[in-house]
């Protein structure tokens, strides 16, 4: 119970601070509008409802990045991080308050970018939206180990994407895909890893 | 409390200190002076876990037995005093977390303004609920880096009171002069 009330008051608090500085949920609308305005006038007349599914996994990919890149902006500039280590929850209550945060703001993205996309391109079926709920749930864990690992960095800016795109890959071909399977296979792999690990990555001792 | 034998720690080629022999009773009261650079803060986040020494022993404390104070106050700048102690208060388990959170606030100035976001107020401000907070699970063992940074007299005043209080200290400071007279044991770096 207590690692729960502790996730609860983080995941309230990374809320309550989007809601008051306003400044990654914006951004993530705005842009994922303008990618698929672009794509929209991109793609060839004729081109097939795939070629179209591939711009809205790439579309929602790099939106994910932009809010992951938004996620530890608190802790980094105001050295929160010492604060949350030195308190005495279980690290991974930081980690998972923090995912759920970015699961909240994708999701919100994707109200606003599904329909969109269905009004640009095609219809969406409700494969490619168990799809996308279920590629928000493996960008929102492993993005948030990341996004924790480049707050150490110097190069932080140039590390999210180094190390969060590649991981984005396999999320790319289940989704395009269409391999529901496989994305459940992905988010048990790496939910499990990244709560395991995000306490050697927030402690140097 | 704390015993440190021949800590050391470098950053890359750049070696901070070395050979640092610290031993704490309860209730001592540590100076660590010294200039810009010199490794105070860098031994304050060694004793307080969260960094690693390069070599060297170290025994401390648990640390939900520690308030660290660093060189931010180490709170959110978009919630308000009243949320920053509420969401500590929860992460370090307080039974009556409200009745402390209110005399805390009362002691530092800062009940009048318990619902403003932190981001209005000044950097004095900043450090009183910084203090706050350090404060907010009664802790054993004190850490304090500058503290009396950006604090008005009265401010500093307050600090005074609780720096003479029945705890284990470790101040680092540049200025010396405001504590030294509480000072069980000194620690000069070059």
């Amino acid at each position: 119970m207590t690692y729960l009330s502790d996730v609860v008051a983080l995941t309230r608090k990374d809320l309550l601070l989007e809601l008051r500085a306003k400044e990654t949920l914006p951004s993530m609308l705005l842009f994922v509008l303008a990618a698929l305005t672009i794509f929209h006038f991109a793609l060839p007349r004729g081109a097939g409802h795939t070629a179209a599914l591939g711009l809205l996994w790439s579309a929602l990919i790099f939106t994910a990045l932009l809010g992951l890149t938004r996620a530890f902006v608190a802790e980094r500039e105001q050295g929160m991080f010492d604060a949350l280590v030195l308190a005495p929850c279980d690290r991974s209550a930081i980690w998972l308050a923090k995912s759920l945060a970015v699961l909240a703001f994708l999701a919100a993205a994707e109200v606003v970018a599904l329909p969109a996309f269905a009004a640009f391109f095609s219809g969406i079926g409700g494969r490619t939206v168990v799809a996308v709920a279920l590629a928000d749930l493996g960008i929102a864990a492993v993005g948030t180990l990341f996004g924790a690992m480049a707050v150490a960095g110097r190069a932080r800016e140039l590390l999210l994407p180094l190390l969060f795109l590649p991981m984005a890959i396999p999320i790319v071909v289940g989704g395009v895909g269409g391999y529901l399977w496989f994305l459940v296979l992905y988010d048990a792999i790496f939910v499990v890893l990244a709560w395991a690990t995000f306490e050697y990555v927030v402690a140097e001792v | 409390m704390i015993a440190a034998r021949a800590l050391a720690m470098r950053y890359g080629d750049r070696r901070v200190f070395r050979g640092v022999d610290v031993e704490l009773a309860d209730g001592a009261f540590l100076l660590v002076t010294g200039p810009n650079g010199s490794g105070k803060t860098t031994l304050l986040r060694v004793l307080a876990g969260l960094a690693a020494p390069t070599s060297g022993e170290l025994r401390r404390p648990e640390r939900h037995t520690i308030g660290y104070l660093g060189h931010d106050p180490l709170v959110y700048r978009e919630l308000t005093p009243l949320e920053n102690l509420t969401l500590f208060g929860r992460l370090y388990r307080l039974p009556e977390r409200g009745e402390r959170i209110g005399m805390l606030l009362e002691r530092f100035g800062l009940w009048d303004v318990r619902h403003e976001r932190v981001s209005t107020f000044s950097r004095g401000m900043q450090q009183r609920l910084g203090l706050c907070r350090v404060l907010l699970h009664d802790p054993q063992l004190l850490l304090l880096d500058e503290p009396y940074n950006a604090l008005d007299a009265q401010g500093a005043a307050l600090l005074d009171d609780l720096l003479g209080e029945e705890r284990t200290h470790v101040v680092a400071t540049h200025e010396p002069q405001r504590v030294e007279a509480r000072a069980t044991q000194r620690l000069a770096f070059a």
